[in-house]
């Protein structure tokens, strides 16, 4: 309960401090009050939805993407330690490479629409799904497979029955980075090479400098990111509160 | 050793399947041809500038996360339910598309360097206020009570105990920072910038310059990769020397 | 030796078959010439049905010996005869409680006790009837629902025994499983080690480096020498089948302990010398 009043607490407080901001600076941002009027009415425009629709297409398909194709490449270099151990730097140098100056391979591959922005987000998302996953069957302990063997289990039944299960809370984890970077990634692909969408909107909005529609924009956005990351965050802790 | 020969055969099979015309020469270049002409650009000089200005771009971005993260993360940790609440903010926080807030930065420090660094630490930062929170999480309680022990007050305690035992960690952060800048910055060069690595890139994708364009991006790659390694490296040196 | 003389003597039940043999076995880590020999030839055999446990100084290669007998690694050299076949892999029958928490962190003290039946494929009613007598032979009825975070060490500990007896084994293999415990829990858990030894008939062989643990609870003690490691002492203790860890008040508890320790202290000595102790 507590918790709760003071997650409110902390909204209330970040409102303010934009209200501040905006007193400071009215051309450079929006109110509040204002921001979230328009968010509501852009919200419950029919205009708004097909763009809502086509960014939430993208990013299932490159969601989908990212956790399967991340988790079938982590689990399968996560189990034999040669090849975790090449593959681990590898990944990370990936991962922290400026994504965006591979768009224009993206874009003269795919070219512009759909696959190409579902690829970015796909690229976004699989590195960090895939090294969580790799690290948490690595740091599964040693114990649990001494034990599938004792039992005289197959390779298959240690899999799913202790390996995947082990991991799980490393791997949810793993989904709720995974999670918010497909979205940046979709997100961006959208911004600079797209007709429609979401990221669409807000870089047309950053073109004509319509500081209305720039917040409103950032303020669903938040409410989606903020609370489908809460969410998994909620799991993350329940998993680890049982592993522990 | 076996990584070099992982890396090196991906190069190898992208040039061959470049050369062979299996891959369009006007979707991707021969990895030899980048090289030749980044060589080219980098001993031509034409890119020096550019190179420089992204360059102290992201120092300045990472100086500025790394000493405001590591204030912030402080601040936060030692309330603990500040910490509790703004907890989700922080993990969904990389969902959020900062590019939205340019023209904002843009009213705030002026057209040109200010924005750009902006975005490079509102990508940094948040990496090393979530590394200080770790940090600090991780000092043993041992410690802390020996330096109660050796009657250390509040700031000694700090700066000879804890500090020195959180510094792992910390380096994480500001290694993580480092990459998370350079992301940052890159990609709002790319997007809106009229100067820079990031809009060199972009400019030459939209005037059809395959051979600058993956010149330049074989100079990112690399850059990105050889900085990472050196961090990389020092963060190992340091977690085992003291045995974590 | 007098002690030898007494064993016999009360346990009147004569000498039992020979229910596991360890001809000559060797381990050696990395390479064959200049690997880290953890195992010299070392011989051993188990009686069906006896308590025998194991002392040695740190790093000996007791945890190996361990590995070695259930199959989990491959002697370098010798064989090992398990009910008269010789181990190839994991053989049928035994189950091995091991020091480090064991537990399946997600599943409940009943889905663990249960892992391996319901793997097996076992008639649900049968899963139902063991995990009833083990759960009440291990005191963990009122637990059945609970996950094993909220348990503390020696409950989670005694999940993974009756998670292996369970599976009704011949012959139970533990490795220092008590070594994570505190003084008294370790005790506890001795008498139940005890009883599941009475009620399950099964061979059991304990790793340890508790003198007074081992004293206490075996038949026979087997002393290991500093690494590599072999068996250079047996001592018989000659306790009666039902016994508890009050046998420590036993004139011939202090007998035994000296003994053990005038060989152990040596290899230990030596041990420490050789970097074993940690």
């Amino acid at each position: 309960m507590k918790r709760a009043l003071d997650f409110v607490l902390l909204i209330v407080v970040g409102f303010v401090f934009w209200e501040a901001m905006h007193l400071a600076a009215p051309f450079a941002l929006t109110s509040p009050v204002e921001s979230v009027a328009k968010a509501w009415s852009m919200a419950l425009s029919p205009v708004y939805w097909p763009h809502v629709a086509e960014t939430a297409k993208a990013f299932a398909y490159a969601l989908l993407l990212a956790v399967g194709g991340g988790l079938a490449l982590g689990l399968s270099l996560g189990l034999n330690r040669t090849s975790a151990e090449v593959a681990e730097p590898i990944m990370i140098s990936v991962y922290s490479l400026p994504k965006v100056t591979l768009y224009p391979v993206i874009l003269l591959v795919f070219g512009l629409g759909l696959p190409a922005k579902v690829a970015f987000g796909t690229i976004h998302g699989i590195i960090p799904v895939a090294i969580f996953a790799m690290n948490a069957v690595r740091n599964l302990p040693n114990v649990h497979l001494k034990t599938g063997r004792v039992l005289r289990l197959s390779r298959w039944q240690t899999l799913t029955t202790i390996v995947v299960p082990g991991a799980l809370p490393e791997i949810v984890s793993g989904l709720r980075i995974g999670f918010s970077v497909t979205l940046l990634g979709v997100l961006i692909g959208e911004m600079f090479a797209s007709q429609r969408g979401v990221g669409y909107v807000l870089m047309s909005a950053i073109g004509v400098h319509d500081v209305a529609t720039i917040m409103a924009s950032i303020v669903l956005l938040a409410i989606v990111a903020v609370s489908a990351s809460a969410f998994l965050l909620w799991l993350d802790h329940r998993l680890h509160h049982r592993a522990s | 050793m076996l990584r070099l020969l992982v890396v090196g055969g991906f190069v190898v099979a992208l040039e061959v399947l470049c050369r062979t015309g299996v891959i369009s020469k006007l979707v991707l270049i021969a990895p030899s041809e980048m090289a030749i002409h980044l060589f080219g650009i980098l001993s031509s000089r034409k890119a020096d500038a550019d190179i420089l200005e992204s360059l102290t771009n992201v120092m300045l971005a990472v100086l500025l996360s790394v000493v405001g993260g590591f204030a912030i993360g402080a601040f936060i940790h030692s309330f603990p339910r500040l910490r509790r609440a703004i907890d989700p903010f922080l993990a969904s926080y990389y969902a959020l598309p900062f590019f939205a807030f340019y023209p904002l930065f843009i009213v705030l420090f002026g057209l040109g360097r200010g924005a750009i660094v902006a975005i490079g630490v509102l990508f940094g930062i948040v990496a090393m206020i979530i590394s200080t929170l770790t940090a600090f999480d991780r000092i043993p309680r041992a410690l802390v009570r020996t330096a109660s022990a050796y009657r250390m007050g509040p700031v000694e305690a700090a700066l000879r105990v804890k500090l020195p035992s959180a510094i792992p960690f910390l380096f994480t952060g500001f290694k993580l920072a480092i990459a998370y800048a350079f992301i940052g910055v890159i990609a709002a060069e790319f997007i809106m910038a009229t100067s820079g690595l990031g809009y060199s890139i972009s400019y030459a994708f939209n005037n059809f310059d395959n051979g600058t364009m993956y010149g330049l991006m074989l100079f990112v790659i690399v850059l990105v990769t050889a900085v990472n390694a050196v961090f990389h490296t020092i963060e190992r040196r340091l977690l085992r020397r003291w045995g974590r | 030796m007098a002690v030898h003389e007494q064993a016999v003597a009360a346990r009147g039940d004569g000498v039992q078959p020979v229910h596991v043999s360890v001809r000559g076995v060797t381990r050696v880590y990395g390479d064959p010439v200049t690997g880290i020999r953890a195992l010299a030839p070392t011989d051993l055999s188990l009686r069906r049905g006896e308590f025998y446990s194991v002392i040695g100084p740190s790093g000996c290669g007791k945890s190996t010996l361990l590995d070695v007998l259930a199959g989990l690694s491959r002697p370098t050299t010798g064989t090992i005869e398990f009910e008269g076949r010789v181990l190839d892999g994991v053989p049928d029958g035994i189950g091995v409680v091991f020091q480090e928490d064991a537990c399946f962190a997600w599943l409940t003290v009943s889905d663990n006790i249960t892992f391996g039946l319901r793997r097996a494929g076992v008639d649900p009613a049968e899963i139902a009837r063991r995990l009833d007598y083990a759960l009440r032979l291990m005191g963990l009825v009122d637990f059945a629902t609970s996950y094993p975070a909220q348990l503390s060490g020696g409950m989670r500990q005694r999940v993974c025994i009756a998670r292996t007896l369970v599976m009704q084994p011949r012959m139970i293999l533990l490795d220092e499983p008590f070594g994570a415990l505190d003084a008294q829990t370790r005790l506890i858990m001795g008498d139940e080690l005890l009883k599941v030894w009475r009620e399950t008939g099964a061979t059991v062989l304990l790793i340890t480096h508790a003198l007074d643990e081992a004293a206490m609870l075996s038949d026979r003690i087997g002393i290991m020498s500093a690494r590599p490691g072999r068996i250079i002492e047996e001592v018989e203790t000659g306790w009666p089948r039902e016994r508890d860890s009050r046998i420590a008040a036993e004139h011939s508890f202090g007998d035994i302990t000296t003994r053990l320790w005038s060989v152990l202290r040596d290899e230990s000595l030596k041990s420490v010398q050789l970097g074993g102790g940690r």
